[in-house]
């Protein structure tokens, strides 16, 4: 098994300045990932488990800790890394799944699909006769394919994303609840799809308000809920002026 | 000795009217204007007793250049005998003694009005043309500082988006006379208000033209064997007037540039506007002996 | 919080399209612009977002080579563009402008032969860069006014008699006419109704996603730069407070003046 993500002593918080206030979402948090390892993220509401995800993805910026990731280029460190690779990776090899579509307006919900593809490289049509394999796995019908999925009920905006979020297998996925007020048909072809993905060696860090739904698949599971409640605010200095900033 | 052998005696004017400075002056200005073809020379333009507008450019260069022995030819629009042409004539022989001649082959030096004569200019003779506008991108960018820096970098683009309207609005270019022409693939001239039908006999010439503007106070140059390039699309072919089939209703002359004269039946007749190559082709019909020189346009071909 | 993109450890090796190091500059005793710096990589979209006077539009103008700071540096990784870009003269901004930089202004007389025909502000740029056969010229200008999704059949009209959102887009049809290394976008949806904000802003989208056209765009709208950016730069008095990817700028704003600007907007 080859290592995928090392975790060290992740810690974020967030900082509201107009409260002059620090809040907490998880302290020091380590773990390893193996290809093909599926990891539960636990906890109570509020534990920071979409948080965490978020912060692996560089969506929010750790205050401290590691995320070193062993891509296919050599391992970086996702907290430090430049835009520009972290752009990179998340075509690449990092995967985000949320229950919601970011629609582009006049993109048939096919060509969406087959998107992520024809990015990496493969010919228009076989991107897209993949494309409709999936739409026909998760249940969109087939006259909503040459459609626009703008206008689309959000039942089934979410299959049009899941499909597209999974077609091209990825080195790492993090799955952000994306079972939620999802139908039982569509719930089994997802489930399939990651057990698939999984065999092939994607690791996966997921959220699931009903972990049931994914139980066969769960190697591991982290509980996020801290042991004491710490101290939820700290007072902070008013004074953060950065000098340092280049983008 | 005394002081009056070494003076002049009194004299009511200047040789060539203008004093000795601003002959001086329009010299050195005409030799910065040879020197970079088509490049737009201010000078001072003095007072001549002429109206502005009126050719008082092509005056002073040709006050400048005369000489006792220096034969003068001054036509207007093709005309020896206009007033304005007669009259300027005139007044050039009277300040300088010089002769005159009618005979586009005799002249040693020709002031024009927005004409160049038909018969081939050769490499002694020298074309004055009167420029009333000289800036050709004064209808593209009114504020002349910023025309300046155009030139100095290049920048036609303007230019030929003009030409680029015209066709897109008319089918075909609509500039008729002050066609803007590359001078030696740099500066982008406006060659006075002559006929399309003329601006190609400037290119690789073996004379040289001056183009003055008096009251704009403006010089330039096209040196003899210069390339003068009228701005044209590559795939729309520049055309002269559609006068290469008429003939003239007074001397017979056929393919040269016509003048239209409307009739009361509302048709046109047309006549020769190179006045003195109407003259001649008229005693050539009735068989005196003239000599009728090489010209330009040969059955209303421009000669390659 | 370290997000210094100069120095940051890289995985990929490639390098930035644009790089503006410490660009600064002052009207008279104000100063406009300090310490800017900011790299834009091939394919990528940079927002910049700030309230009027935040200097957001003086650093575009710069990149468009309009304005001289006072200090700094510019450097494109273009083959005809050599070294410090704010040391060339008239002629070579000019001549670089036309073939690398695209602009769409905020104000179309700015961008606009207000009275010539709209193809021909297309034309324009065309003929600058020396294309002199009037067949191409109609070709290259009717292609680049549909891929901006102008009405062809108004090809010939003059901007003057064109609604505002028809205007923008013979600007991004002049700005792409050449395809440009780099497109700049000074405000381009501001002014226009919320409908045709959202056609004009589909198109740019579209654009983005076809061409891969690396962009500059500056806005003070947060949802132009929502859906358009990667990654967004937030410039308060003339300075950088905060740059990152943006759904991180967005999401979790580390400085006090950006979630003030995010928290204000949502």
């Amino acid at each position: 098994m080859s290592l995928i993500l090392d975790v060290r002593a992740l810690s974020k918080g967030f900082t509201m300045h107009h409260l002059g206030t620090r809040v907490d979402a998880f302290h020091d948090v380590s773990f390893v990932l193996q290809a093909g390892e599926f990891l539960l993220l636990k906890g109570r509401n509020g534990a920071g488990k979409s948080t965490l995800l978020r912060t692996l993805y560089r969506s929010y910026l750790a205050a401290s800790g590691q995320i070193l990731f062993h891509s296919s280029h050599g391992e970086i460190d996702l907290v430090r890394a430049a835009d520009v690779d972290v752009t990179f990776l998340r075509r690449t090899e990092i995967g985000f799944v949320t229950q919601f579509l970011v629609a582009r307006p006049r993109v048939s919900a096919e060509a969406l699909v087959a998107e992520p593809l024809q990015r990496a490289g493969r010919a228009p049509a076989e991107a897209l006769d993949e494309a409709r394999h999936w739409l026909q796995a998760f249940g969109v019908k087939r006259d909503l394919w040459p459609a626009y999925p703008t206008t689309f009920s959000g039942g089934e905006q979410q299959k049009v994303n899941l499909a597209r979020a999974l077609i091209l297998p990825q080195r790492l996925l993090l799955l952000d609840e994306p079972t939620a007020s999802l139908d039982a048909s569509a719930r089994a072809a997802l489930i399939d799809r990651l057990a698939d993905l999984k065999s092939q060696g994607t690791a996966m860090i997921g959220v699931f308000h009903h972990p049931g739904d994914v139980a066969a698949l769960i190697d591991r599971e982290i509980d996020l809920t801290p042991d004491q409640i710490p101290e939820q605010t700290q007072n902070m200095a008013e004074d953060m002026e950065r000098t340092d900033v280049v983008v | 000795m005394s002081l009056k052998s070494l003076t002049r005696d009194w004299q009511p004017m200047s040789f060539g009217f203008l004093d000795a400075s601003a002959k001086r002056e329009i010299r050195r200005t005409s030799l910065k204007a040879i020197a970079v073809p088509g490049c737009q020379i201010p000078y001072a333009s003095r007072e001549v007793p002429m109206a502005r507008g009126w050719g008082t450019g092509g005056l002073q260069v040709s006050c400048t250049l005369i000489t006792p022995r220096t034969r003068i030819k001054v036509i207007d629009q093709g005309a020896d005998d206009s007033v304005n042409a007669a009259s300027i004539r005139r007044f050039l022989a009277r300040v300088s003694g010089a002769p005159t001649t009618m005979d586009t082959l005799e002249a040693d030096l020709i002031q024009s009005r927005h004409r160049i004569p038909e018969e081939v200019l050769q490499d002694h003779q020298v074309l004055v043309l009167q420029v009333p506008n000289p800036e050709p991108l004064r209808p593209v960018e009114p504020n002349m500082s910023l025309a300046r820096q155009m030139h100095a970098d290049a920048d036609y683009g303007r230019m030929w988006l003009q030409l680029y309207e015209q066709i897109v609005r008319s089918g075909r270019v609509m500039q008729g006379a002050s066609y803007p022409s590359l001078v030696n693939g740099r500066y982008v001239m406006t060659p006075s208000p002559i006929p399309r039908w003329d601006v190609p006999k400037l290119h690789m010439a073996r004379h040289l033209t001056l183009l003055s503007a008096g009251r704009e106070k403006r010089l330039f140059a096209v040196p003899p064997f210069t390339r003068v390039e009228p701005l044209v699309f590559e795939d729309v072919p520049y055309r002269v007037e559609d006068h290469a089939g008429l003939s003239c209703a007074r001397s017979g002359a056929r393919g040269f540039f016509m003048n239209e004269i409307p009739q009361a039946d509302g048709s046109s007749s047309y006549e020769i506007s190179d006045s003195e190559l109407g003259v001649k082709s008229i005693r050539q019909r009735d068989n005196e002996t003239v000599t009728i020189g090489d010209t330009w346009y040969k059955n209303g071909e421009m000669a390659g | 919080m370290s997000q210094t993109q100069l120095d940051a450890p890289r995985l990929v090796r490639t390098q930035p399209l644009l790089t503006a190091r410490n660009v600064s500059k002052s009207y008279g005793s104000v100063p406009a612009l300090r310490n800017v710096s900011a790299s834009v990589f091939p394919g990528e979209v940079l927002g910049i977002v700030g309230e009027s006077g935040s200097g957001k539009s003086t650093f575009l103008r710069c990149l468009n080579l309009e304005e001289t700071p006072d200090a700094g540096s510019y450097t494109l990784d273009l083959p005809d563009a050599d070294g410090n870009l704010f040391d060339l003269d008239r002629y070579a901004r000019r001549m670089l402008c036309a073939r690398q930089i695209g602009i769409v202004y905020q104000n179309p007389h700015l961008g606009l032969l207000m009275k010539h025909s709209s193809s021909g502000n297309v034309a324009e740029r065309l003929l600058v860069a020396g294309e002199r056969r009037f067949a191409v010229l109609r070709d290259k200008a009717r292609a680049a006014l549909e891929a901006s999704e102008f009405p062809l059949e108004r090809m010939d009209a003059p901007p003057i008699e064109l609604s505002g959102g028809m205007q923008q887009r013979v600007q991004l049809a002049k700005a792409i006419a050449l395809e440009p290394a780099l497109l700049l976008l000074d405000e381009p949806t501001t002014g226009l109704d919320v409908s045709v904000q959202a056609l004009v802003l589909d198109t740019l989208k579209r654009l983005q996603q076809e061409r891969r056209i690396t962009m500059v765009i500056v806005s003070h709208d947060l949802g132009v730069i929502r859906t358009l950016a990667d990654r967004v730069m937030v410039m308060r008095r003339g300075e950088v407070v905060e740059a990152g990817l943006a759904d991180q700028v967005f999401q979790d704003p580390q400085h006090a003046y950006s979630q003030q600007l995010v928290h204000a907007k949502l």
